[in-house]
């Protein structure tokens, strides 16, 4: 499976994750949010920056526990609660922000 | 709220060579989410998972050693190393990663999270445990 | 506790960490390629004597005869259980600690 983003095509897995997370460009989000029926603002995009940049650090996904707690401490107690994620991410930051993001699937993910 | 466990994961193999390292921290940050008193040990070649400085760009593998700083994201703070493990290497707790956990309570202080324990006393927290895993 | 360790000690370190890490007062059984961790006269044979002192150790009987060890050939204390006393073990001493 693949997705078509700037011209060229890239590999995802069944659930729509980028296979290769090197092939990431911001089109990509842009892509993957308007065949869900989203337009991605600067809200959505400070969440996918965030996400892109804990995973270069960490290597890794983060929970949804550890996501709300992070993004509370680096953008302020509004944004860090899942009520606030979910508005911005309706199918879940998990399945939709990370995938966004370029991100795998998180560990930990229930 | 049910009863918290004690869960130990004790982790003694060497991170690449085989899965079991990266197995053993997948099924950590899975558990983290059942809210238990977690803590990890690393013994035998275990306390090479937590090296500083690991680069794999050369042998094409991830380097998972950067998530073992994500632990204290996921609450969880006790990371004991056994002396007598880093001494039979060579090693001493300089040569391992600088892991911290922020404590919320207090400002986002950054508490260290390895504990630095000799055989016997490790083997008495081991023995205090409701739940120990082994990889 | 009950330590379980299935290694053999002369090709893993699995037994000697176990009787490093193991507290006073706690039960190991020696099964599979460990059993041979029981038997007299090997190298390792005095530092498991010495644990002995204050923790229990068990061998299981069936991996022991599927090698041809007789049980005259064990380090006086060790103990032999079947599969029941295998089970029992675990039961009795709580937590189990596995040495893979």
């Amino acid at each position: 499976m693949g997705i078509e983003v700037n011209g060229k095509t890239l590999e995802v897995d069944e659930e729509g994750y980028l296979a290769d997370l090197s092939t990431w460009e911001p089109g990509v989000a842009t892509v993957m949010a308007k065949a869900e029926g989203q337009e991605l603002g600067d809200d959505h995009w400070e969440i996918i920056n965030f996400l892109r940049e804990y995973y270069e650090e960490y290597q890794i996904a983060p929970a949804i526990r550890v996501l709300t707690k992070a993004i509370g401490k680096k953008l302020g107690k509004d944004k860090g609660n899942s009520k606030y994620l979910y508005e911005l991410f309706p199918y879940g930051p998990a399945k939709q922000a990370c995938k966004y993001a370029g991100l795998p699937k998180p560990t930990g993910c229930v | 709220m049910s009863d918290i466990k004690k869960f130990m994961y004790v982790n003694r193999k060497a991170p690449y060579g085989t899965v079991y390292a990266l197995e053993s921290l997948e099924v950590v940050l899975i558990g983290a989410a059942f809210d238990q008193d977690v803590s990890l040990a690393f013994v035998d070649d275990g306390v090479y998972q937590i090296m500083e400085g690991q680069d794999t760009t050369g042998i094409g593998m991830k380097n998972f050693s950067a998530t073992y700083r994500a632990l204290g994201d996921y609450e969880i703070t006790k990371l004991y190393v056994e002396k007598e493990s880093l001494e039979a290497r060579g090693l001493s707790v300089e040569d391992l990663m600088e892991l911290t956990w922020e404590d919320e309570d207090e400002d986002y202080e950054e508490k260290p999270s390895i504990i630095l324990v000799s055989s016997a006393e490790l083997a008495e927290v081991m023995a205090g445990q409701d739940v120990v895993l082994s990889f | 506790m009950l330590h379980t360790v299935n290694k053999s000690p002369f090709e893993r370190n699995s037994l000697e960490s176990c009787l490093r890490l193991s507290a006073a007062g706690s039960a190991i059984l020696l099964f599979e390629d460990a059993v041979v961790g029981a038997v007299q006269g090997t190298k390792i044979a005095d530092a498991v004597s010495a644990a002995l002192s204050d923790r229990e150790i068990y061998v299981l009987g069936p991996d022991l005869a599927a090698r041809g060890f007789d049980q005259s050939k064990l380090i006086d204390g060790i103990q032999v259980v079947d599969y029941g006393g295998f089970v029992d073990l675990s039961v009795d001493k709580g937590t189990v600690q596995a040495w893979v």
